[in-house]
Formats: C-alpha cells, sequence, structure tokens
C-alpha cells in the first residue's frame, strides 16, 4: 500500500509551505527549479495557520518543507511533531550553532538583526548604549515601539529573560513603557515614521525595514545603532528566517538537497539580499547596502531560547502593562 | 417510570409515536442537514471546551481580559449606533425621498463595502496620525499643535462603522423601497409629518431588516482581527489571536472563540424571541412612488450628508490607494493579475450562488414550518460568522484532513482527496457567510403572508409554480442583496482561503495579504484597488434591478 502511494507523488518534485510571502521566497525557487530542474510547489499562509494545517493533514501532508520567519515558530513546529531532525554536515557547516536547533530540526537561512534606530538631529549616538538603557529617564517621552504582538518583541524579551531572568526584564519594559512617548504602534515601519518626523528620538526595529524605508527616503535623519556591543555574553538581538523537513516528507532527499542549496554562498547571497537581510553562512558577504550599517556582534545564545521563552515573555509583557 | 404488562403497553405507545412525532418533511430535513454540515467546524472549535488550559486563563483573566471586554463592550456599543444611524438615514434619504445626486448616492453609498476595513483603517491612521500629512502641515503652518488621537477607540469605532455601515445600508434601503407608500400615506393622511411618520410608522415597519443589518456589521466586528490590529485596539479576538500565535496555545484560542460564539447566539435568540409576536403584510407592491420632495436647505444637507459619507468611507481611502498603486503598478502589475482576478471572481460568484440558495432554502423552509426548531436551526446554521476567519479555517480543515486520513488509510483513494479542493473551499465560505445571505433573504421573506398565498390559490397557482411565479418575484431584491453582500465579502476574505485554497489558486486578497505581511502597503494597494474594481459589478447589477 505503502509503495503504491509514494507513486503518486511526482519526482523531481519539492511541496513547501512557507510562511515567507511569496515575493521574499519565489527567487529562490525560480532560481533552484532553472539550476537543477526541481520544480517547486508551494503555499503561503500565517505561521500559525501553516502549523495547524501540518498538524490536521499528518502522516499524509503533501508538503516537504517548512520555510518560516523567527525561531519561535519553528521551535513550536518540532514541540507539535512536524519536523524530522536532518543529519548533514553541509547544513551544520553553514549554519553557525547559535542559529539552529539543537536537535538539527530546523535550520536559520538569514538573520534578522533588531537593532536601535535613532534620529540624527536629535540624538548623539553616544548617548545609547544598550537595550536595558531604553529605560533610563533620560528617554522619557522620547521612546516608540512597536506593540508586544509583534513576534520581533516577543523574542527580544524572550531573550532578555534568558539573560537577566524574569524579575529584572520586567522591571525593564516597565521602565520602557514608562518612557514611550506614544501608545505602542503597530509596524516597524510607523514606528520609524514617528522617529523621523520627531514624535520621539528613538525606536527599535528590524534593519530590513529601516533598509526599505531610506531606500525610498534617503533624506529621512534616521540612523542604525548596534546596542549591547561592549555587554560580555550579549549582543545584537538576532532572529532567523529558516527552514526545517517535515516528518512525513515525500521527497524527502531532494528536500535535503534543496535546503543544502539554500544555505550554501550561491543561494545565500539571493536570500539575504532579496529582503535585506543577513547572511547566515559567514563565508558570505552581506548586500552591499547592508554591508554598509557597520560590523556588529550578535548575541550568541541560541535563538531556539526565543521560542522557549515566548509565553513567558508574552505574559511579562502583559504584566508590566506593554500594550 | 412505572412496568407494564408488555402486550397491553407495547401498541398504544408506538401510536402515540406515531401520532406525536410525524416524520419530518423535506423542507425539515433539509434545514436540519445544512445546519449540521455548517456546524461541524463550529463543533470543532466547541470541543475545546472540554480540555481547559487553566494556566492560560488565569493570566488572561488577571491580566487581560476586564480591559478587553471594556474595549469589547464600547466597540460593539459604537459600532452597533453607528452603523444604525449612518446605514438607516442613508437608505430613508435615498429610497424615499429626492435631492440633487439622490440616484448616484443610491449606489454609491455602497462601495465602501468594498474596501476591506482594515485597509480604511491603515489609510486613516496613514492620513491622520502624528506622522500624516494632515497633521505635518498643520504644524508647517501653525507649530506644534495637539490633535486628539486617532489611535483612539474612536477611531476604531468611525473607521469600522464607514466601513460596514453598508449592510444596513442595503438591507434597509430594500425594505424602504418595498414597504409601499401606502403606510406612509396613511399616516399623512392621519396628519402626522413626514419625520413623524418615519419614527412612528417606516421605522418599526423596516425592523427587522435593520436590525438584520446590524447583526451583520455586529457580528463582523465582534469576529475582527486585521482593523483593531492596526489601531492596536485590544478587543475579545485579539486575546483569541494572542492566545494561539503568541502563547502557542489553539485549545486557549478556541475555548475563547466558543464563548463568542455563544455569547452571540444568545443574542440572536433573545432578539428573534421579541420579533416572533410581529407580523409583516405586504402594503401594496413597489408602487411608483411619489418621492419627498426635499428643497432648499433641506435638499442640500441631503446632499451634503451623503458626500461626507461618502467621502469618508471610499473616495478618500480608495484615493490613497490609487496613489499608493500608482507607484508600483508598473514593476507589480503583470500578467498573474488576469489569475488573480479570475480566481476572485470565480470563487467570489459560485460562492455567493452557493450560499444565497442554501439560505434560500433554509429561510424557507423555516416558513414552512413556523416554530422554534427551525428558527434555532436557522440561527446555529448562521453561527460561523461571528467566528474570527482564522480560528473558524482551522475548524474547517480539521475535519476535511481527518476525513481525507480516513479515506486513505481505508485505501478508497491514494493521496488527499478533498483538502485542496475547491469544494471545500467553497464549504468553508458557505459556514462562514451563510449569515451574510440568509438575513435579507429572511427579512423579505416576512414579506409573504399567509394572504399571499391564500390569493395566490385561490387564482389556482400552487406547488412549485407558486414558488416560481409569486414567491421568488418577492424575494428578488432580498436574493440579489444577499448574493451581491456573499460576493463581495468572499472577494475581501483571507484566513479561509490562505488555508483552503488549491495550489496556485492565489486571489487578489492572498495577494493583499503576502504585500501587507511584509508591512508593504504601497504594493498591497494595487491588489486591493483591483478588488475594489472586482467589487463593483455586483454594486451595478444591484443598481441596475432598482432602476427598472
Amino acid at each position: 500500500m505503502l509503495t503504491v502511494a509514494m507513486t503518486t507523488y511526482a519526482a523531481n518534485e519539492i511541496v513547501v509551505y512557507t510562511a515567507r510571502n511569496e515575493q521574499l521566497i519565489k527567487p529562490l525557487f525560480d532560481a533552484y527549479t532553472k539550476e537543477t530542474g526541481t520544480s517547486i510547489k508551494f503555499l503561503t499562509d500565517k505561521e500559525g495557520a501553516l502549523l495547524q494545517k501540518l498538524k490536521a493533514e499528518g502522516a499524509n501532508t503533501p508538503a516537504d518543507m517548512l520555510i518560516t520567519v523567527d525561531a519561535g515558530n519553528l521551535w513550536q513546529a518540532t514541540k507539535l511533531g512536524l519536523l524530522q531532525p536532518v543529519q548533514s554536515k553541509t547544513l551544520l557547516d553553514n549554519v553557525p550553532a547559535h542559529l539552529r536547533d539543537p536537535a538539527n530540526q530546523w535550520f536559520g537561512l538569514s538573520v534578522r538583526a533588531r537593532t536601535i534606530i535613532y534620529n540624527k538631529d536629535k540624538v548623539k549616538p553616544d548617548a545609547l548604549s544598550t537595550y536595558e538603557d531604553l529605560g533610563n529617564p533620560k528617554w522619557k517621552g522620547r521612546l516608540c515601539l512597536r506593540t508586544s504582538k509583534s513576534v520581533y518583541n516577543q523574542s527580544l524579551v524572550a531573550m532578555m529573560i534568558q539573560e537577566y531572568g524574569e524579575p529584572k526584564t520586567e522591571q525593564i519594559i516597565k521602565s520602557w513603557v514608562a518612557n514611550l512617548a506614544t501608545p505602542p504602534i503597530s509596524d516597524d515601519a510607523r514606528a520609524m515614521a514617528a522617529v523621523a518626523a520627531g514624535q520621539c528620538d528613538i525606536t527599535v526595529v528590524n534593519t530590513y525595514y529601516f533598509g526599505g524605508l531610506m531606500k525610498k527616503k534617503p533624506n529621512l535623519p534616521l540612523a542604525i545603532f548596534w546596542p549591547n556591543q561592549d555587554t560580555k555574553d550579549s549582543g545584537v538581538h538576532v532572529n532567523i528566517s529558516g527552514a526545517g523537513i517535515t516528518r512525513h516528507a515525500k521527497h524527502q532527499a531532494e528536500a535535503v538537497k534543496f535546503l543544502e542549496w539554500l544555505s550554501s554562498e550561491k543561494a545565500q547571497n539571493l536570500f539575504a539580499d532579496v529582503n535585506m537581510e543577513f547572511p547566515v553562512n559567514l563565508k558570505v558577504k552581506p548586500d552591499a547596502t547592508v554591508a554598509a550599517w557597520g560590523e556588529f556582534k550578535q548575541n550568541p545564545l541560541n535563538v531556539v531560547k526565543a521560542g522557549e521563552l515566548q509565553t513567558a515573555a508574552v505574559k511579562l509583557m502583559d504584566r508590566a502593562k506593554y500594550k | 417510570m412505572q412496568q407494564l404488562p408488555i402486550s397491553t403497553a407495547k401498541a398504544p405507545i408506538v401510536g402515540a409515536f406515531i401520532f406525536k412525532f410525524r416524520l419530518p418533511s423535506g423542507w425539515v430535513l433539509a434545514a436540519l442537514l445544512i445546519a449540521m454540515l455548517t456546524l461541524v467546524p463550529v463543533v470543532v472549535v466547541l470541543s475545546s471546551l472540554l480540555t481547559p488550559e487553566r494556566e492560560i486563563w488565569t493570566h488572561l483573566v488577571e491580566y487581560q481580559l476586564p480591559q478587553l471586554l471594556t474595549n469589547t463592550f464600547w466597540l460593539v456599543l459604537g459600532v452597533g449606533l453607528g452603523v444604525a444611524i449612518l446605514g438607516v438615514s442613508l437608505a430613508w434619504l435615498t429610497a424615499v425621498c429626492e435631492f440633487p445626486g439622490r440616484k448616484q448616492f443610491s449606489w454609491a453609498l455602497l462601495l465602501p463595502l468594498a474596501i476591506p476595513a482594515y485597509v480604511t483603517a491603515f489609510v486613516a491612521i496613514g492620513l491622520l496620525d502624528f506622522t500624516g500629512p494632515v497633521q505635518t502641515l498643520a504644524r508647517e503652518w501653525w507649530g506644534p499643535i495637539e490633535f486628539p488621537s486617532i489611535r483612539s477607540r474612536g477611531g476604531v469605532i468611525a473607521v469600522m462603522t464607514l466601513a460596514l455601515y453598508p449592510y444596513v445600508y442595503l438591507i434597509a434601503r430594500n425594505a424602504f423601497l418595498t414597504q409601499g407608500k401606502h403606510a406612509l400615506e396613511v399616516a399623512q393622511s392621519l396628519g402626522l409629518s413626514p419625520a413623524v411618520g418615519f419614527f412612528r410608522v417606516a421605522l418599526p415597519m423596516a425592523r427587522p431588516w435593520i436590525v438584520g443589518g446590524m447583526m451583520l456589521a455586529l457580528m463582523e466586528t465582534l469576529a475582527d482581527f486585521g482593523t483593531v490590529a492596526v489601531f492596536n485596539y485590544d478587543t475579545f479576538t485579539t486575546a483569541i489571536y494572542k492566545a494561539w500565535f503568541s502563547l502557542f496555545s489553539l485549545q486557549a484560542a478556541s475555548q475563547l472563540a466558543s464563548l463568542l460564539i455563544v455569547f452571540v447566539l444568545v443574542v440572536l435568540l433573545a432578539e428573534q424571541q421579541t420579533r416572533t409576536r410581529m407580523h409583516y403584510t405586504q402594503t401594496g407592491k413597489h408602487s411608483v412612488q411619489a418621492r419627498i420632495f426635499l428643497t432648499g436647505a433641506q435638499a442640500w444637507l441631503a446632499t451634503g450628508f451623503c458626500l461626507v459619507v461618502l467621502a469618508l468611507g471610499f473616495i478618500i481611502p480608495i484615493t490613497q490607494l490609487l496613489l499608493w498603486a500608482s507607484e508600483v503598478v508598473e514593476q507589480d502589475l503583470d500578467v498573474r493579475y488576469l489569475d488573480f482576478f479570475w480566481h476572485s471572481l470565480a470563487l467570489a460568484a459560485l460562492a455567493a450562488l452557493l450560499s444565497g440558495a442554501v439560505a434560500l432554502l433554509l429561510s424557507y423552509s423555516a416558513r414552512q414550518h413556523p416554530g422554534l426548531l427551525l428558527r434555532m436551526t436557522a440561527r446555529i446554521a448562521t453561527i460561523g460568522y461571528a467566528l474570527p476567519g482564522a480560528v473558524l479555517a482551522v475548524g474547517v480543515f480539521i475535519p476535511v484532513a481527518w476525513l481525507d486520513n480516513r479515506f486513505v488509510a481505508a485505501g478508497w483513494v491514494q493521496s488527499p482527496l478533498l483538502q485542496g479542493s475547491l469544494m471545500v473551499m467553497l464549504l468553508a465560505y458557505l459556514v462562514r457567510f451563510l449569515a451574510v445571505a440568509h438575513s435579507p433573504i429572511e427579512s423579505q421573506m416576512h414579506r409573504i403572508t399567509r394572504s399571499v398565498d391564500e390569493a395566490a390559490r385561490s387564482l389556482g397557482v400552487s406547488g412549485v409554480s407558486l414558488i416560481a411565479r409569486v414567491h421568488l418575484p418577492i424575494l428578488r431584491g432580498g436574493l440579489l442583496t444577499a448574493a451581491a453582500l456573499v460576493f463581495v465579502d468572499v472577494m475581501k476574505e483571507m484566513p479561509i482561503t490562505l488555508m483552503t485554497r488549491p495550489f496556485g489558486w492565489d486571489t487578489l486578497a492572498v495577494r493583499v495579504f503576502e504585500m501587507t505581511s511584509g508591512g508593504e502597503w504601497n504594493r498591497a494597494a494595487l491588489p486591493a484597488v483591483a478588488l475594489v474594481l472586482a467589487g463593483l459589478a455586483p454594486v451595478v447589477v444591484l443598481t441596475k434591478y432598482r432602476s427598472k
């Protein structure tokens, strides 16, 4: 029966479920198809919905690979038993240890850095230092933040819990809330717009949003600051977009090959450049625009903590009245 | 229970059974079947109540629910009042009065329906927030000044009212148009002024229509996530999404959603109970009515009012969308848009037909068999609309995938058959939008009184020909309204489309999702504009029919 069932799935085809938008992921699929002749069928949806879809489909899922953003979502996929471990020396070589699942069920493919953006006309960069320092009274009425519903902020806070423990993190988040110039804003782009318009002086965003905005409006008085560079065992908070092979993949070998290709130097440029993210593969230089933002030290903690501590982070932000 | 000698007991009991429970008629069976089908996803969601998630509940109750419930209460109250006032007044003006621009306004006022509410929300914030052009210009001219914040309770209520009033407008207008002038004329002959006549006669007579429209708007409000997320205004739905996406518990999310459905069901049934004693009669078929001619200041006030609503609800948002779209049209508009367009239209049209037919059946059986059973059935069958779309999508998908897996396990098929098929997609739309189709048809059903049937029968018309020649013409306005509303709603729908579409069946709404989820609002504007254009089709059909 099993062998009969297998034959119904076309060879030379991979099926991908992806929470990355089509415009960010399709160029990769096209490039791979062109190079290898393997065609890629894909379906986009929100992360939570894709996980439930995979779970409901069980052993009969057509999906071979899950591509999504945020380590928390990938961690959740492993918890639901939706992925399988992959033994691949290529992947271990190409993806640094802190950007992949300790049990090799998923691998980071691009790095997204969440950092501080400030108004050049109003803030001297040497006044800035760490994420924690955004709660310093000197920033009272000068801070803008995206809402706590953003998974990016949730994982930032999760990583802070790992570093400082809950009580201290809660204090820090409360001090942020006390400094807010305006109620939390629904997206990164608007938070930067508020800084540029003078509603506040600093905010925290993912760098590719900064890149996107500056491309359209190069004259905005905004600049990047890399926090937590002098702190031991810390650094800029990074998250990933990443992928894993589904537990019931029908084209497992092909999917692993594709995953390895995505981490290769050839694909990494393309992968990171489409959205101005950073490559995970250290042998690959970032895109020129991105490189111009300067080098920085990443937080070396394994991003899997963002998943494990996300629930704690969300609850903590509720307690701190960070909306 | 007392033991009876078998020989004597059996026959009378069976006899009583047959006497009491006659075989249900085809109508009742059909209605029950529909309800069972649409109830499956709801039951999947409700089943979560069996295993409570204590830890998450404790947290939500302590830190979130009081604020969420307060916010939800004010939102429902505000939007309810807002859509009633806008919808009824505009419907009355365009149906019964005559003033400059009335003819154009009568269809144009439907247009806000074609723009997804969260798009209007984003435009409103884009224009009116601190960083928007309005405040920026004001600062340039007059220096730093304080504006009331658009990101506030009032802001959300205003935006949702503007996006949702067309439900009330369309359904109430239908009522005013078909109400016949007689009742009003009688009122006037008794010396009541038009204004008093409106409040004492026309408004009470149009009540089921108005309430039906309001219920749709409020169910949509309760289920909304996108609009409140843009405003960061936390409602009950926010908690549902938070439990699922942030606290990783679909279980807790479903439990919250269950409470929402139970609440809506209670409200719906209570509302319906107050209606059962009312009777509606047909007071003459749409006589070509002499409208009330507004003159002078009154006429210009009416024109101005319609224009302001239209500007806020449609002209300004669409202008902003067009500006954004024009920036990206060269790079983004390609041949794939033909597919998006075609997929959207096909799905919307099929779903409109299906929902219209099923709603008609449901509402017809309730008429044939008046009573609590079928009233309840209709309510339960249409409750899917109150569920947040993403939760409903999961509720639909879980049983479908389960069936598929059973089929594969049984060896009937080699790979999943149902999931990713258009049939399941349409079924999911039916579950979500049956309420939208049902409300206008059911209100119109009140027009077919017993005396209509009796009169027809006395002329020798009965059975199928009674339905075709007498009932359907009376219901036509309601049917068209139903189809148009479902059509536009399916065009805009995202979570169900995303989760149940076959590979490659991307629609305009999917495209909007792709762009907005990446924060690219100007690129999302292009599919949004296309969506509005496609949504114009049913509006044109409605207008054509009405102007006959």
